[in-house]
């Protein structure tokens, strides 16, 4: 215990470095927490994906359509239970600073296939009725204080113009993963409105993909095969996937960008790790004259080895803790102002395990070295440091 | 016969030297020295003598070049490390110039250190620091912290530290060093007392005449050689 009593103060024997120290240790594991949470945001939606769901695209890119006459014969496929279909719009509201996912699908079908989406059995009607109604994510309808009723427009930048809409239902996520801020609406009212405006629009009659609902988790691949197999050497071949392999392909456009805030994140580590490192090894200089009077009192080597690794587990881990504490409020501020772009902005378990891993790697490296200086230093040469 | 048993350190042969860069710097050239048990020996001798460094081989915290030294029944030139550090520990208590108390523990805790390397519980530990601190006339200061003391409570605080494990043999490098002469005079007196009423063997380096004064037999360094002197 008294060896503990030792270490334990001697971690604040200099409160002036040991604050700095804290507080650099503290930033970076908040800045660690937070690049980690944005890796995490960025696969949120695969996270959400379920096994059950296939997605068909166009083979050469998402970016070009398939016929909408391909749903009955996907409809037809053994194993397939439910098709929808749906296209990214890709509208602003009011401003371009307003982003937030929205898309044109069909509505029974959608509902039927992302029970996640929970919507209340009479707005869902009103949003069923309803060709110029939209369901919209709880957090998107918070952050812009609209109501059941409202009419909201959207700025097509695919579809150019001004498109009305009303708010008919409001979904919540049945899952701490799910999406809560995006904007849904019909697709008929889409291509009804393309045919008016042009009946030779290149998308009329056309969706951006087709959302499959599969009987069981194993026949997934099988049924992706027998779609794609049943729309070779047409004029839009189709690529199956899962819904996970979808979505990766999603983040894999962002792999760059992912690399680069992975390689910060360790970046940061380094930087504490150089911090502590540096505190240690001035403290330990600092009482060498104490370890040789250990040593002197016949105290060993592990007793040595402990009182420093422990002195920086102290004030690593502590810093670590503060670190973690600031995280969550942090990522709270983050889901406020970058909400529409990361609408699952959550601390994870996994991200506090490794701020707690890295404070534990950071602790124990930055020890290593004055430890083994503190254990060979001779006796003689230690305590003539004193006075 | 009679001589052998009373013997407690016997030095013999021993040569030392420190390695500065490429040069060798001779501190001790072949030292024998036979201590006896219950003596208070006193090591005289001008600065870069050797005096500190016999006295650190003699208490086991140096290596000698060549030569034995044997305390008691034990042979300490062939022990490890981790075997001279458990000798140490059991066998030699230590009073230095500046005292070299831990500033982070009370004067209690600083005492009881020791007794952490032994199988005694909490309780025992305290009891033995506080009889310690008794004899050494501090027992109405046990939870003040090194800076709280003066420098000769401090180094009574360090001679508690010393005799808390009962050990064979007390080394003092310079114990009056750094006291004014009220301090000095309590602290030598202390010496004194553990060496005429409990029988402690006491090595001690010192450059003021009034400490060796103290002392029944008294020896002097030059040039790594060691002389015969008169207290």
């Amino acid at each position: 215990m008294l060896i503990l009593k030792i270490l334990w103060k001697n971690a604040f024997r200099n409160k002036l470095r040991t604050s700095l120290t804290l507080l650099g240790i503290t930033i970076a594991i908040l800045a660690f927490g937070l690049l980690r949470t944005v890796i995490s945001a960025w696969y949120a939606g695969v996270e959400a994906s379920s096994a059950t769901r296939l997605v068909t695209r166009n083979s050469t890119s998402i970016i070009f359509s398939l016929p909408l006459s391909y749903k009955n014969r996907i409809s037809q496929t053994s194993g397939v239970k439910t098709v929808s279909y749906g296209t990214w719009f890709g509208g602003v509201y009011i401003e371009e600073k307003n982003f937030f996912p929205n898309f044109s699908v069909e509505p029974q079908t959608f509902l039927d296939l992302y029970p996640e989406f929970l919507v209340s059995p009479n707005e869902k009607e009103a949003f069923l009725r309803d060709r110029k109604g939209f369901v919209a994510g709880r957090k998107l309808v918070e952050k812009y204080g609209w109501k059941i009723g409202d009419i909201v427009t959207l700025k097509g930048t695919i579809f150019l113009g001004d498109w009305d809409f009303v708010l008919r239902a409001i979904y919540r996520g049945r899952d701490k993963t799910t999406d809560e801020s995006q904007f849904l609406f019909h697709w008929e009212y889409l291509n009804e409105t393309l045919k008016k405006r042009n009946p030779y629009h290149p998308w009329v009659d056309q969706v951006g993909y087709y959302m499959i609902g599969v009987t069981r988790p194993e026949v997934g691949s099988a049924v992706a095969a027998a779609i794609d197999g049943a729309f070779k050497n047409s004029f839009a071949e189709t690529l199956t996937e899962t819904e996970k392999a979808f979505q990766q392909g999603f983040v894999a456009m962002s792999g760059a960008i992912i690399t680069a805030i992975q390689l910060v994140s360790m970046v940061v580590i380094v930087i504490i790790l150089a911090v502590v490192a540096n505190t240690m090894a001035m403290t330990t200089r600092e009482r060498m004259g104490e370890y040789a009077v250990l040593k002197t009192l016949g105290f060993g080597r592990k007793h040595i080895a402990g009182l420093i690794f422990g002195e920086s587990f102290v004030i690593t881990m502590l810093g670590c803790g503060l670190g973690i504490a600031a995280t969550f409020p942090a990522a709270q501020v983050f889901t406020h102002t970058l909400g529409t772009y990361f609408p699952i902005f959550r601390v994870e378990p996994k991200t506090v395990y490794l701020d707690l891993a890295a404070g534990f790697v950071v602790g124990g490296c930055a020890g290593i070295i004055p430890a083994i200086r503190a254990i060979q230093i001779r006796i003689a040469d230690g305590l003539r440091r004193i006075g | 016969m009679t001589e052998k048993k009373n013997t407690l350190v016997e030095i013999r042969d021993v040569t030392k030297s420190y390695h500065r860069g490429s040069y060798t710097v001779p501190v001790l050239r072949e030292i024998s020295l036979d201590i006896g048990e219950g003596e208070f020996l006193c090591l005289m001798g001008p600065s870069g003598s050797g005096k500190t460094t016999l006295l650190n081989l003699i208490a086991g915290i140096d290596r000698v070049d060549s030569g034995t030294i044997r305390v008691g029944d034990v042979a300490i030139t062939n022990l490890s490390e981790m075997e001279l550090a458990q000798w140490r520990a059991t066998h030699v208590g230590f009073i230095f110039q500046f005292y070299n108390l831990i500033p982070v523990l009370t004067a209690v805790e600083n005492v009881e250190l020791p007794l952490h390397l032994t199988g005694l519980s909490k309780k025992e530990r305290w009891e033995h620091a506080m009889m310690a601190l008794r004899l050494v006339n501090l027992d109405h200061r046990v939870s003040h912290y090194p800076n709280q003391l003066s420098g000769g409570e401090q180094q009574r605080v360090a001679i508690a530290r010393a005799i808390i494990t009962d050990p064979t043999l007390l080394v003092a490098d310079e114990p009056t060093g750094d006291l004014d002469r009220v301090s000095a005079e309590e602290v030598l007196n202390l010496m004194g007392r553990l060496n005429s009423d409990l029988g402690k063997t006491i090595i001690m380096v010192t450059h003021d005449p009034r400490a060796a004064a103290r002392a029944r037999q008294l020896k002097h360094l030059e040039k790594g050689l060691l002389n015969d002197a008169h207290p």
